[in-house]
């Protein structure tokens, strides 16, 4: 995103690393990560823990090793499931991430054009998305396009209204800065708003990921041949419960990975304070 | 009443206002905000304009930029034989700095030259100048949050010069700054004025700031407002913090005073 030719040249301002070689480096990162990482391990341990102790059966809670287990297992097919799911979640955020941007800007160049489309996509937002899963498969079909509708309609809408406050939250002395200068409502729009609503439109991508992801899921559980979501619904019937986990924590992975993109993104696109961490 | 202390050489000002009046006009109400505003600006003048807050000092200075129109009255700028052209020759400092914070500090005096498209190896040239000149050398690739409130307005002055204007417009540049930076400011301020030889029209509601500054003093009463008088400060040159218990200090701030009726 070539917003303003300069910024982009400007990494974030990050306090300087010293060159101490992979260990040194190793060590920075656990010791930055290691809550995080401890924190991690307990909950599995009480998972395991709870199973063990509560003698809980399997088929109601798997051990997190048995889980474990079902990915080395070539039936349950892993990597085409997974394949698709994220196929969808992607293709479905990236759409949002496009039309919910792209709709901001046209509403920010015209007014009439907002007035009379806004009011009514906030209507149709109000519609619950996940009952109009089954219609989309009625429209579009089985497979990987309806769901990944629908998780393009479920996520794009806080990108549309985060971005379309981003380019209105403008000092107005700083409008009239540029005005006294003549400068031209483009000028304004590229050098002012839009670089000015980065941080905004990162908040509403970084919701859009959940949501995204939930689409996907739902639609799989509606009609589709093959993903995450399709592979629990076929599991459950053999009360395959260290399955349906593996699928969950599968389903939560590609959100994280997903997530962990964009916050890249927003590292490389938004110039944060170096004080607020 | 007005004591129209006309430009100090007989040469033609270079600012010109005559009866000028601004109504704002918000949902069929009616807001005098200027009723009668009159004063000319020499080139190379610094013209300080105070008055209470909220008095329409600000207003008189949006109608200099061309940001709005008045509504009646005559205002001319630009001195005749060189062109006028109302984007590039005049540059502005608002009480905030309203520097973009994505951008670093040299980034952002460069602003100004971008939007008028001016050649940019040169402004860069410049742009590092004024930083010098406002005290900001070292600092041209910080960006806005490293930097204090001071140095933040320090570089919203080198933005204002940047693109070399005739006229700067200061609508109390100062007002957000602590009293001890203040006074280091109105220093500075006065040292930037005299390398630039620019015309400055300082607006303030600080009184000894007026007097400090000021070649001339234009004072404005409130609502709405008109001109109750405008002075010349007859106090040497270079101005030196003493100078604030100087007799005629505390004559010129005193007659301020009594045209505001305070």
């Amino acid at each position: 995103m070539a917003v303003d030719g300069q910024d982009l040249t400007a990494a974030p301002a990050r306090a300087g690393t010293s060159d101490g070689g992979v260990f040194e480096a190793i060590g920075r990162w656990l010791l930055r990560w290691w809550p995080a990482i401890a924190g991690h391990v307990a909950f599995i341990a009480a998972w395991w823990l709870i199973v063990v102790w509560g003698d809980i059966p399997a088929f109601i809670m798997p051990t997190p090793w048995a889980t474990l287990q079902t990915l080395w297992d070539p039936t349950y097919h892993w990597p085409h499931h997974v394949a698709i799911t994220a196929g969808e979640v992607f293709g479905g955020y990236l759409l949002a991430v496009v039309v919910g941007i792209g709709l901001a800007m046209a509403f920010c160049w015209s007014r009439g054009f907002e007035r009379g489309a806004m009011p009514v996509l906030v209507t149709l937002n109000m519609i619950p998305k996940v009952a109009m899963a089954p219609l989309f498969i009625v429209w579009l079909g089985f497979g990987l396009f309806p769901n990944m509708v629908i998780a393009f309609t479920i996520s794009f809408f806080p990108i549309l209204l985060t971005t379309s406050r981003g380019l209105r939250e403008v000092e107005p002395d700083l409008l009239d800065l540029v005005r006294a200068l003549k400068g031209s409502r483009w000028q304004i729009f590229r050098k002012i708003q839009l670089p000015g609503a980065l941080p905004y439109i990162f908040s509403g991508m970084k919701v859009a990921t959940v949501l995204a992801v939930a689409g996907a899921i739902v639609g799989e559980f509606m009609g589709s041949s093959g993903g995450l979501g399709y592979l629990m619904q076929s599991r459950q019937g053999f009360l395959d419960t260290a399955g349906m986990f593996m699928a969950v924590i599968l389903v939560s992975i590609i959100g994280v990975v997903l997530y962990g993109l964009v916050l890249l993104l927003e590292r490389w696109c938004v110039v944060t304070d170096a004080r607020i961490e | 009443m007005v004591d129209q202390d006309s430009v100090a050489d007989g040469r033609p000002p270079i600012i010109r206002m005559r009866g000028v009046k601004k109504i704002y006009r918000t949902r069929g109400e009616e807001f005098l905000a200027v009723q009668d505003v009159t004063l000319d600006i020499g080139e190379g003048e610094l013209v300080t304009l105070v008055g209470p807050s909220g008095c329409g000092k600000s207003t008189v200075l949006r109608i200099l930029a061309g940001l709005q129109p008045h509504d009646e009255g005559e205002v001319e700028i630009g001195v005749p034989g060189a062109a006028f052209d109302a984007g590039r020759d005049i540059g502005m400092v608002f009480q905030q700095p309203l520097l973009l914070k994505w951008r670093r500090v040299l980034e952002n005096v460069l602003l100004p030259a971008e939007i008028l498209g001016l050649p940019m190896r040169e402004a860069r040239d410049r742009a590092r100048d004024l930083l010098a000149m406002v005290g900001l050398a070292g600092f041209e690739d910080k960006y806005p949050y490293e930097l204090s409130g001071g140095m933040q307005q320090r570089a919203a002055i080198a933005r204002a010069f940047v693109h070399d204007p005739k006229i700067v417009l200061m609508d109390e540049p100062f007002g957000a700054l602590d009293a001890l930076t203040r006074e280091r400011m109105n220093l500075e301020l006065l040292r930037i004025w005299d390398e630039s030889k620019k015309t400055i029209l300082f607006v303030t509601h600080g009184i000894q700031e007026a007097v400090f500054l000021a070649t001339r003093v234009a004072v404005l009463t409130s609502g709405p407002a008109r001109m109750a008088d405008t002075f010349t400060v007859d106090l040497p040159s270079p101005r030196v913090l003493d100078m604030h218990n100087d007799p005629r200090f505390g004559a010129y701030t005193h007659r301020i005073y009594q045209r505001l009726g305070l």
